[in-house]
């Protein structure tokens, strides 16, 4: 092993910089999943009898289904009779009126992170819903977007002032027995974000929320609901990082994403769970299904992720491409390094006439980490002139950790065109010892190599959220290679 | 003190001792050709100068300035001055060569305790320098070397010698790939950028490149040893008379 190797290496190792935990009072249901604590849950929530139906309908439907095992992913059977449901931070009062109001220690966390939920940071045009566990403790920015007549709340409120909203568009687009995740999701959700924009109007501001894990053995089940009226636009921003614990947490969250004729939605994520320590222990299962819908003609949903978090990833944001002439594509960035494991990619599936579809995927894996893109674009019998673009890139840092590619491609009509590309390199010394040579240190150079690699994923995230991803990026890979 | 006294330099890699003994010393403004056939080793002492990781240095030792090189990590080799024009400058994908050079000029300012230079401060060195060099300002928002021709790489390697301004400048077969107008213009920049302080280890297979870049000393690197010294007349008898003529004083 020559000394650049070994001086990456070291540097790999560094700790979870945003591990540390909350101490907040819980309100949490035992741990087992049956039909009491699922109307245990829906009563929690204040549901309407309709969700409790759904919720039950998706439990027992969820039964019968087998947990998935395609995945090239490895890690022990979990016990769902083990996790815990619900938990919600508890409040002095019922709801808090003001930022001030919201629980001080909560606050000092999202601070902590980073996260702009004080009056300064508001005015940069970023409006935040945060959800602490499983309920939203601070929406801001309402009243600006409501004078738009946009909607964007936690999903519990959502269910209260926007029911017939909820009703119409919930398990559009990822039906409750759609997946073993997705179902298990569907019975036991507590919170999340929902979103409405009204025909015709541009979303003033970036809408963003920041999800944090903090309860032991807690399942996280997040649904998000964004729907775009016809012409309307939106940008939403995901960014999530946990605290450092001993045991799985289980994260499977279900987004869905409705476009209607010409309305655009990009959603853009930055994902920091915990990964793990260095043997693998501890680490945020997240498996996720994001699904957008181009509902209408000319709609276009943009999928942009920076996954440099959790112990295995398990997630395929896909764009459905009903309407004629729609837009879908996916930038995705995933990193994993130590015993991380990823398995991620994307479904195009076009469905109507000259719909066009872009994916670019770049993996970077370091030390043991095992990473897989899996990708299907679906060309349907009656998607004249479809066109697909495929791009994967992987980056390998060490000798031990391996990249693994699948595109599945399913074309069912003459006219389409589809294109693939794909790389694979390894971080070279030559590269390193160049930069060197011109007075960049290691550290800096990997950093350097890295962004170059990523850049095209990271100029499609939005500005402010681009810089922190190459931040994220720097503190992750700070020495990588070896 | 010479800039650079290089005192029995053996090194290896993987297990193969390729330098078996080098001695040579290149005082400040000197201009010092190595030439000698494949597999010498005239690419060995270029990276082992430069700090190359993959060679281990077995014996001798390197004085820069009168301090011992071979302590020093590669990018502290840089900061302190010294350059190498790389044989094949490798390609970093998405990174623009400003990006890339600012980086790299900054990082040597910092540890020499001057002020960094700003975007501003930056564009207009940069744009000074590659007029002076004949770089094309095309080249400068690409990415490092990415897709770039044999002519244009070796260019970039001049112009970034421009900008960082070291005290040793070696130039590891800048000559290589080069059609004659891309060799004669190279030679012109590497000509603009000599002076009296900035010393220069040209190292060549060929001697054409010597009729532009006119050397005070030339030295004949053979299996490891430098077997013969002498002025730029040594190149020319050299490529009447091939390598042969030294094999002995090799063996």
């Amino acid at each position: 092993m020559s000394a650049t190797t070994k001086t990456l290496e070291e540097l790999t190792n560094r700790k979870y910089e945003a591990g540390f935990i909350t101490d907040i009072e819980q309100d949490t249901a035992p741990p087992g999943l049956d039909e009491d604590i699922i109307r245990f849950i829906s009563a929690k929530k204040g549901d309407p009898e309709w969700l409790l139906e759904w919720r039950l309908k998706a439990y027992r439907n969820w039964l019968q289904m087998p947990e998935p095992k395609w995945a090239n992913v490895y890690y022990p059977p979990i016990d769902f009779q083990a996790i815990s449901y619900y938990s919600a931070p508890k409040r002095k009062e019922d709801m808090p009126q003001s930022l001030d109001e919201i629980d001080p220690k909560l606050k000092e966390t999202y601070d902590r992170l980073g996260i702009p939920l004080h009056e300064q940071e508001m005015l940069a045009g970023v409006a935040v819903d945060a959800v602490f566990d499983s309920v939203s403790v601070a929406t801001s920015y309402k009243a600006k977007l409501k004078e738009k007549g946009v909607i964007f709340c936690s999903m519990s409120e959502a269910v209260q002032e926007h029911p017939e909203l909820v009703r119409k568009y919930l398990g559009s687009v990822v039906p409750f027995n759609d997946n073993y995740y997705a179902g298990l999701n569907s019975a036991v959700f507590t919170d999340g974000s929902f979103v409405f924009i009204p025909k015709g109007v541009r979303c003033p501001m970036e809408l963003s929320t920041y999800f944090r894990i903090n309860a032991a053995n807690t399942g996280q089940f997040e649904r998000t609901l964004i729907i775009a009226e016809e012409g309307a636009y939106v940008s939403y921003l995901e960014g999530c990082t946990a605290p450092v614990r001993d045991e799985n947490q289980l994260h499977a969250a279900v987004v869905e994403l409705v476009a209607l004729d010409d309305a655009q939605i990009k959603y853009s994520t930055v994902q920091n769970w915990y990964p793990g320590d260095e043997e693998g222990r501890g680490g945020v299962y997240n498996f996720v299904t994001k699904r957008g819908l181009c509902a209408g003609n000319n709609a276009k949903i943009s999928w942009t992720q920076v996954e440099t978090g959790s112990a295995i990833t398990w997630k395929y944001p896909s764009c459905v491409l009903r309407g004629d002439n729609s837009v879908g594509e996916f930038y995705s960035v995933a990193v994993t390094r130590n015993r991380q494991q990823a398995d991620t990619g994307t479904k195009m599936i076009h469905m109507g006439k000259n719909t066009r579809s872009t994916i670019v995927s770049k993996g970077i894996s370091s030390g043991h980490g095992q990473q897989s893109y899996r990708g299907l674009v679906r060309i349907t019998p009656k998607a004249e002139n479809a066109r697909n673009y495929s791009q994967c890139d992987s980056m390998l840092m060490s000798n031990t950790c391996g990249a693994h590619t699948f595109p599945y491609i399913d074309v069912q009509n003459a006219t389409a065109q589809l294109e693939h590309e794909a790389t694979t390199s390894k971080i070279g010394e030559d590269q390193i010892l160049y930069c060197n040579q011109r007075g960049i240190a290691t550290e800096d150079a990997v950093s350097l190599i890295v962004n170059g690699f990523c850049k095209e994923v990271f100029r499609t995230l939005p500005m402010e959220f681009a810089v922190e991803a190459q931040k994220l990026m720097e503190i992750t890979l700070e020495g990588s290679v070896g | 003190m010479a800039l650079l006294e290089i005192r029995n330099l053996r090194a290896k890699i993987q297990g193969v001792e390729i330098l078996k003994g080098i001695d040579l010393a290149i005082e400040r403004g000197e201009t010092h050709a190595i030439m000698g056939p494949n597999g010498s080793g005239k690419s060995t002492l270029a990276k082992v100068l430069a700090g190359d990781p993959s060679y281990e240095v077995v014996d001798g030792e390197v004085l820069y300035q009168g301090r011992n090189l071979l302590d020093l990590a590669p990018e502290d080799r840089a900061r302190e001055g010294v350059f190498l024009g790389f044989q094949y400058p490798v390609e970093i994908p998405g990174v623009s060569n400003t990006y890339f050079l600012k980086a790299a000029l900054n990082a040597i300012r910092k540890y020499r305790g001057e002020k960094e230079l700003d975007a501003m401060e930056f564009l207009q060195l940069i744009k000074e320098r590659a007029k002076s060099v004949k770089l094309d300002e095309a080249l400068l928002r690409r990415p490092v070397n990415e897709g770039f021709s044999g002519g244009e790489k070796k260019r970039n390697e001049i112009f970034q010698l421009a900008v960082l301004e070291p005290y040793l400048a070696i130039l590891d077969e800048t000559d290589s790939g080069l059609d004659i107008d891309a060799l004669h213009s190279v030679a012109e920049g590497v000509n603009s950028l000599r002076n009296e302080e900035r010393g220069f280890l040209v190292i060549t297979h060929y001697q054409r490149l010597l009729n532009y870049i006119i050397p005070d000393k030339v030295h004949v690197l053979l299996n490891g040893r430098i077997v013969k010294s002498g002025g730029k007349e040594l190149a020319e008898e050299l490529e009447e008379s091939g390598y042969a003529l030294f094999e002995d004083a090799a063996a």
